[in-house]
């Protein structure tokens, strides 16, 4: 069997993605959130924008949390 | 793989290099230029790093020699450069003073962009942030900014208090709240910073050294069908590198917007 095709190491890495699935979702609804606000009041745009970033960093430190991890814990 | 790989970091190549696979954090090791001498912090991400310093201040000297009130194609160029940091970062953040924060902002953004942009570049091919501690370096250099400015516009006492202390909180609930801004603000904010930068371009340049690898130890197979596999591998490791061309610009898009933010947020009259 060619080294390519054999599957080994560690079962964090599919943690780690089933944990994405949370952020991803989170990410999502922000701007989401955020293009139906621009879209309901165009001018509201940068001050919405502003905590969209802040609430956009808040949400994605999970992900970020969790591929430390991933990796950090063998 | 030879004196040539001390210059040029090379992907790793096929078959002889069998045991690289799977692909991984060692995939990422720095190259020394002089492996015996000790000094290992002298390798292919200092040098990249320096280049982008060098390259990034050139440029935008370039740009900003002999300016006209009617401008160039060059000074069009570096002002649609300028402007877009400025007026879509700054300006959009942080209000009214966002002119003091301009040169920091405009210089991040240009050498993170820069060596993002190495990641695709055909003598480098790594990111230098896909070392974590150049994109520790780089968020110490924000929170020491945002955590300045906002000392020096408050007073240290007026500072902590913007910062863990949320008004119109009933007081009891302040046990719960000040620990969770600290631990928020001061330690998540930087960490969080460094390791978005960093996790996208290694998560990004691992996706791409597996399918050129992988795709290349399959073509180097008898077998037909792996033949046809890796083949069709290797075409994709072309919409990867769009893909990592664009990851790269955002990246650099949202260092400079959150560190923006995080300015505007220490400069708040109230939080």
């Amino acid at each position: 069997m060619l080294p390519i095709l054999e599957i080994t190491g560690s079962l964090n890495m599919i943690g780690y993605g089933l944990a994405t699935i949370g952020p991803g979702i989170g990410v999502a609804m922000v701007f989401a959130a955020v293009i139906n606000g621009t879209a309901r009041q165009p001018e509201a745009r940068g001050a919405l924008m502003s905590t969209a970033w802040i609430g956009f960093a808040v949400v994605e430190a999970l992900a970020i949390i969790g591929i430390a991890l991933a990796f950090a814990i063998q | 793989m030879g004196p040539l790989g001390l210059i040029i970091p090379m992907e790793g190549g096929g078959a002889d290099d069998a045991h690289h696979w799977p692909p991984g954090v060692h995939s990422f090791d720095p190259k020394p230029f002089f492996p015996d001498a000790g000094m290992d912090w002298l390798n292919t991400y200092l040098l990249q790093a320096v280049i982008a310093t060098v390259l990034v201040i050139g440029v935008w000297l370039w740009f900003a020699k002999d300016q006209r009130v009617v401008p160039g194609f060059k000074q069009w160029i570096g002002e649609q450069l300028y402007n877009l940091v400025r007026n879509g970062i700054g300006r959009e953040a942080l209000g009214p003073d966002y002119r003091r924060f301009t040169p920091y902002l405009v210089a991040l953004f240009s050498f993170i962009l820069v060596n993002n942009l190495f990641g695709q570049f055909f003598l480098s091919m790594f990111p230098t942030f896909s070392r974590v501690g150049y994109a520790y370096g780089l968020a110490l250099l924000s929170w020491l900014l945002y955590n300045g400015v906002g000392i020096a516009k408050h007073g240290l006492g007026g500072y902590l208090k913007l910062m863990t202390m949320p008004k119109g909180v009933p007081g009891p609930l302040y046990a719960i709240i000040i620990p969770l801004e600290i631990l928020s603000n001061f330690i998540v904010r930087p960490i969080t910073l460094a390791l978005r930068l960093f996790a996208n371009l290694f998560a990004g340049h691992l996706v791409v050294i597996v399918f050129v690898v992988g795709g290349s130890m399959l073509l180097e197979n008898a077998d037909f069908l792996y033949k046809i596999a890796g083949g069709a591998s290797l075409l994709m490791a072309f919409p990867i590198f769009g893909l990592e061309l664009f990851i790269g610009a955002l990246q650099a898009y949202i260092f400079t917007v959150l560190t923006a933010q995080y300015v505007a947020s220490s400069l708040a009259e109230d939080h």
